[in-house]
């Protein structure tokens, strides 16, 4: 069990606790971060599971594909650490991971 | 009697939205939501991908924790079923006979699948592909299961048909039309789908009638088309559309139409009576045509709760979202953005052979949706075109070297 810090679209901050090895979006769902839609399931076809990532944590994650990549220009928040959520799978290297929810498009 | 100020009848995705939006939305009244189905509300879309194909599990597909109902404050009633609504006096009642009030009244019961009408159609073996409980059924079936047919060539049909191909079965898709996609797409895309079914073994068969499912002991066994072919089957999937469940709003004074109609902020024509998701018949602003048009998408459901919540906090905001939609068959991730409904032109960007490429709808002249097969970049690009009902020549879509961003740009 790790922890990821979630910072919300109001600024709260919540902390969560999550087995390595699960997917970043499903372990955000399940914590109750309601801001978090995934409306695609986590299948990499939408952007509504969109996060800015702590840049003290960037290199830690794997890289991302360019699905992904294309994406996240749907979004007119990306930032240079955006990711989705539902791509990244969180591991013992990223204990205590925080991220942001990327304000609504 | 209980009074909730907000009841919503319907528990999937555009309910469950109604529901939490309101609590982002700093909304201090009391919301109740009703659902006819065991479950407290979960993602519809992977019931025929993922979760058909066994690759997750129903805890997955939550869409909210447990907890998280109680906590904003929430009243979840999985299992009740809402059967009479009296507009007046602000209340309904459900199959068991309890009435309950409410201020507003969000309708999201979305619909029931469309049955067969044929001699058969009840038999066991013969699957909707709609809820949890429906494909619990069919998927304790496959075991006994080789040979499988769909009727339908829709997203549902296609999608069920690519999971259990791979899952072993033999399997026949069924069309009416004289192409799979007919209602949802254009040519060029159901020839392609068409194709890739084929060569993975998919038995696909056009413009073909069914006359009856034939059964033993009360069990399909097989299908008879009206051309007098049997085809042998255990398990029969039906995926022919599904039926507005929106009887109550009828009986209360809509009039009965393909779904209930709703205005921009998803007002029915009853007073504080709201209907969102699947069974709503709205005006899209991308539609090729002003007649109301009902959508059967994740993103239409939470847009449109989208509205009904910003209404009934005092913000709000027309429906205007651009439609989009995904399909997820064998290696082929298709996205679509817009509706190519009433389309009067297609180019075809990129080449089907490469299995990625998207076909661009125009009308007019103007762009009106994409479907993007394995290429993201023209799905998330093509949206500026679509948003801006961008007239751009035909030759330049084709090029799939010209990114459609720089078109937007142009």
């Amino acid at each position: 069990m790790g922890t990821i810090l979630v910072e919300n679209r109001a600024g709260v901050e919540t902390t969560l606790k999550a087995e390595f090895s699960r997917n970043l979006m499903e372990v955000m769902r399940e914590g109750g971060v309601g801001e978090i839609l995934a409306l695609c399931g986590g299948t990499c076809s939408c952007s509504t599971c969109h996060v800015i990532i702590d840049p003290a944590f960037v290199d830690r994650l794997d890289p991302m594909g360019s699905d992904e990549h294309d994406l996240l220009d749907n979004s007119e928040h990306r930032s240079p650490t955006s990711r989705l959520a539902c791509q990244i799978v969180f591991k013992e290297t990223m204990d205590g991971l925080r991220v942001k929810i990327a304000p609504e498009d | 009697m209980q009074h909730w100020d907000v009841l919503i009848v319907g528990a999937g995705h555009a309910g469950a939205q109604v529901a939490s939006l309101l609590r982002q939305q700093n909304f201090k009244g009391s919301v109740a939501m009703f659902g006819d189905e065991p479950e407290h509300p979960y993602e519809r879309p992977p019931l025929s991908k993922d979760y058909l194909s066994g690759e997750k599990t129903f805890d997955r597909l939550a869409l909210r924790p447990l907890s998280f109902w109680a906590e904003q404050g929430i009243e979840v009633v999985p299992g009740r079923r809402v059967v009479a609504v009296d507009a007046k006096a602000h209340r309904v009642r459900t199959a068991s006979g309890e009435e309950f009030g409410y201020g507003s009244l969000i309708w999201a019961t979305g619909g029931a699948p469309r049955k067969l009408s044929c001699p058969g159609h009840d038999l066991q073996g013969v699957h909707s592909v709609r809820t949890r409980a429906d494909v619990d059924r069919m998927m304790a079936g496959l075991d006994r299961t080789k040979r499988v047919v769909v009727v339908g060539g829709g997203y549902i049909g296609l999608e069920a048909a690519s999971v259990l191909t791979k899952l072993g079965k033999s399997v026949t898709v069924l069309e009416a039309q004289d192409r799979v996609l007919a209602r949802v797409a254009g040519e060029a895309l159901s020839r392609f789908y068409e194709a890739e079914h084929r060569a993975r073994g998919v038995d696909v068969r056009l413009s073909v009638a069914v006359e009856r499912l034939e059964g033993e002991d009360g069990r399909v066994t097989g299908v008879r088309l009206v051309d007098g072919s049997l085809l042998p089957a255990d398990m029969v999937i039906v995926g022919i559309g599904i039926v507005p469940a929106v009887e109550p709003l009828v009986a209360a004074g809509l009039p009965p139409a393909n779904g209930v109609e709703v205005d921009e902020y998803c007002r029915t024509a009853l007073p504080d009576v709201f209907a969102v998701g699947d069974c709503a018949a709205h005006r899209n602003p991308y539609a090729a045509s002003a007649a109301p048009i009902r959508l059967e998408s994740v993103q239409n459901a939470n847009d449109q709760a989208k509205v009904v919540a910003k209404f009934l906090t005092g913000q709000p905001e027309a429906y205007d979202a651009v439609p989009w939609f995904w399909s997820d068959q064998f290696d082929l991730r298709l996205q679509t953005v817009g509706l190519s409904t009433g389309y009067d032109e297609t180019v075809v960007r990129g080449d089907p052979a490469t299995r990625s490429f998207s076909i661009v709808y125009l009308k007019d002249g103007a762009v009106i949706a994409l479907d993007c097969v394995n290429i993201v970049r023209d799905y998330v690009q093509g949206k500026a075109l679509v948003k801006a009902r961008m007239k751009v020549e035909p030759p330049l879509l084709a090029d799939g070297a010209t990114p459609l961003k720089s078109l937007a740009a142009a």
